[in-house]
């Protein structure tokens, strides 16, 4: 006989996690299932987890998550050839009994989330991987079908968190594939050091952590980011790109990694330390025009999988626990009023997606992606502008500063010219507004 | 300035339980990659999978494979690809992801 669940939960990643631990709790009968070796052999994350989420479902997660370094200190870098200009925020305020943000080394966590998950009484379920949605006459989703012999699993709901591939969604002809300039390829490495060269060579006391976001020339003119994130005793180090441009660029993403390992202003921070582990990942970029249809009658999709990342903020894990979190809330208010799981009736997912910074953020930044795209001086010619402009200004060389004003201003024109200056400040208005 | 790099020193630091003679990703047709102007699966795959071959096709080893799904969306257009996830359990396994 066929084996029933109330839910199949689909992936270990943090929505599925959040999903799986949400449901459990409230005594729901709830299966989920992981193709990895152990919860999180297959994930990948920067990494930085934000606190006020996961609190929402685990609130003391503190007692025993085995988080790295709490955030005292953001960096945001603009690189030239060999130069940066950039900003820093660093707050005692950051030192507090909750800390707000950590770095984190994904699959610790997601091995710590198992154990939640079990002490609840989810099950959990590894080496297993999901070949398909099975469906009734009527296309109802009533189960999942595994790899394993016999493999055929029933619910009353599945919750596809998938992560970024989503190729249950797509076989079934419930999501499309993403368009290139909608994914971007990340590849990160993690980096073993001394703690103690971590805490000189970043100010900081054991615990306290330092998190640089970068942009610049290390693109190479694609449409991407860079980081490097301080652990416990490890720094990671990673750089990301569409995948429209890494398929017109001529550069290789290890090569692109490499390249800002090797940066004049990165190497010093690394120096000495030694590579444990190289990881790529996909990573959601398409914003709020992106996101596929996110039910229908027997399922749900959450997380990565369902598209929901704000690039503009690198928050990823947060929205993918909430949504997860929302799902299973879904599951549960409608078990309780003894509604079955139509469409129809898991709209009310949809609506607390709306309801929330889930959707509302991403709407918000919804221009975001496309202007991005289509308008890569933001990563090519400013990043050469801005660095040149500040090596100009804080060059002492008895040059009087109006000429040196004088000086900057024609460069930029001569790059951009008056009217693509101005256009390119409106549209960079229109991206986040 | 671009500095060479063999990323197979990369990968070798990487734990993998590779399902041996079932690679889980395939190319549909060796004439479709030949007749493929930009081959871009063999500077975008972020293990160095694909590589050009002799014929002015596409050689594909997954051994290394971190399962991001590149290739497929680069490849979409023309489909050439059938990508699945391994079997349970095999494949790339993040020790710290």
């Amino acid at each position: 006989m066929v084996e029933k669940f109330d839910a199949i939960v689909i992936g270990a990643g943090p929505s599925g996690n959040a999903a799986t631990y949400t449901l459990a709790k409230q005594g729901l009968k709830v299966l989920q299932l992981e193709r990895g070796e152990y919860p999180g052999a297959k994930n990948v994350q920067g990494g930085i987890m934000y606190s006020h989420e996961l609190e929402k479902i685990i609130p003391d997660f503190r007692d025993d998550c085995p988080t790295e370094r709490h955030i005292i200190e953001q960096r945001v870098w603009l690189l030239g050839d060999d130069s940066y200009v950039g900003t820093n925020y660093r707050s005692e305020a950051f030192n507090s009994d909750k800390p707000n943000r950590y770095t984190i080394i994904r699959a610790n966590i997601d091995k710590w989330w198992g154990e939640q998950i079990r002490k609840v009484g989810g099950l959990q379920i590894c080496e297993t991987t999901v070949t398909e949605l099975i469906r009734d006459p009527s296309g109802k989703v009533i189960g999942v079908r595994t790899d394993r012999e016999g493999g055929e699993i029933h619910a009353d709901v599945v919750i596809m968190a998938d992560g970024v591939n989503a190729l249950l969604a797509k076989r079934a002809g419930l999501q499309a594939e993403a368009a290139p300039e909608n994914v971007a390829l990340a590849v990160k490495e993690i980096l073993f050091i001394d703690p103690e060269l971590i805490q000189q060579r970043f100010g900081i006391k054991e615990d306290e952590g330092v998190v640089i976001e970068i942009m610049g020339k290390v693109t190479k003119g694609m449409v991407g980011t860079a980081f490097l994130y301080t652990n416990k005793e490890s720094l990671t180090i990673g750089i990301g790109c569409l995948i429209s441009d890494f398929k017109n660029g001529d550069c290789p993403p290890y090569r692109m990694l490499e390249d800002l390992k090797n940066h004049p202003v990165i190497k010093p921070l690394i120096e000495g330390a030694e590579m444990k582990e190289y990881a790529a990942h996909m990573i959601p970029e398409g914003g709020y025009k992106a996101v596929p249809q996110l039910y229908g009658d027997g399922w749900m999709v959450v997380g990565d999988a369902a598209h929901f990342n704000n690039a503009a903020h690198r928050e990823g894990s947060n929205l993918a626990m909430a949504s997860g979190r929302m799902a299973a809330e879904t599951v549960i208010e409608l078990k309780a009023a003894g509604k079955g799981f139509t469409a129809s009736n898991l709209a009310a997912y949809k609506k607390k997606l709306d309801d929330s910074f889930i959707m509302k953020d991403l709407k918000k930044y919804r221009e975001l992606p496309g202007i991005m795209h289509g308008n890569k001086q933001f990563f090519g010619a400013y990043p050469d502008e801005i660095t040149a402009a500040a090596h100009n200004w804080f060059t002492v060389d008895s040059i009087d500063k109006k000429s040196k004003e004088k000086q900057i201003m024609k460069s930029f024109i001569k790059r951009r010219s008056v009217m693509g200056l101005v256009g390119d400040a409106i549209k960079l208005v229109r991206a986040v507004r | 300035m671009s500095i060479m790099v063999k990323v197979e020193e990369k990968l070798y630091q990487n734990r993998y339980i590779v399902d041996e003679s079932r690679p889980h990703i395939q190319i549909k047709s060796e004439e479709a990659c030949q007749s493929c102007e930009k081959q871009a699966c063999t500077f975008c795959c972020p293990a160095a999978c694909y590589s050009k071959n002799e014929t002015g096709g596409v050689t594909l080893v997954t051994d290394g494979c971190l399962e991001c799904g590149t290739c497929r969306v680069v490849c979409q257009d023309k489909g050439n690809i059938a990508w699945d996830y391994p079997r349970g359990g095999y494949g790339i396994s993040y020790k710290f992801g």
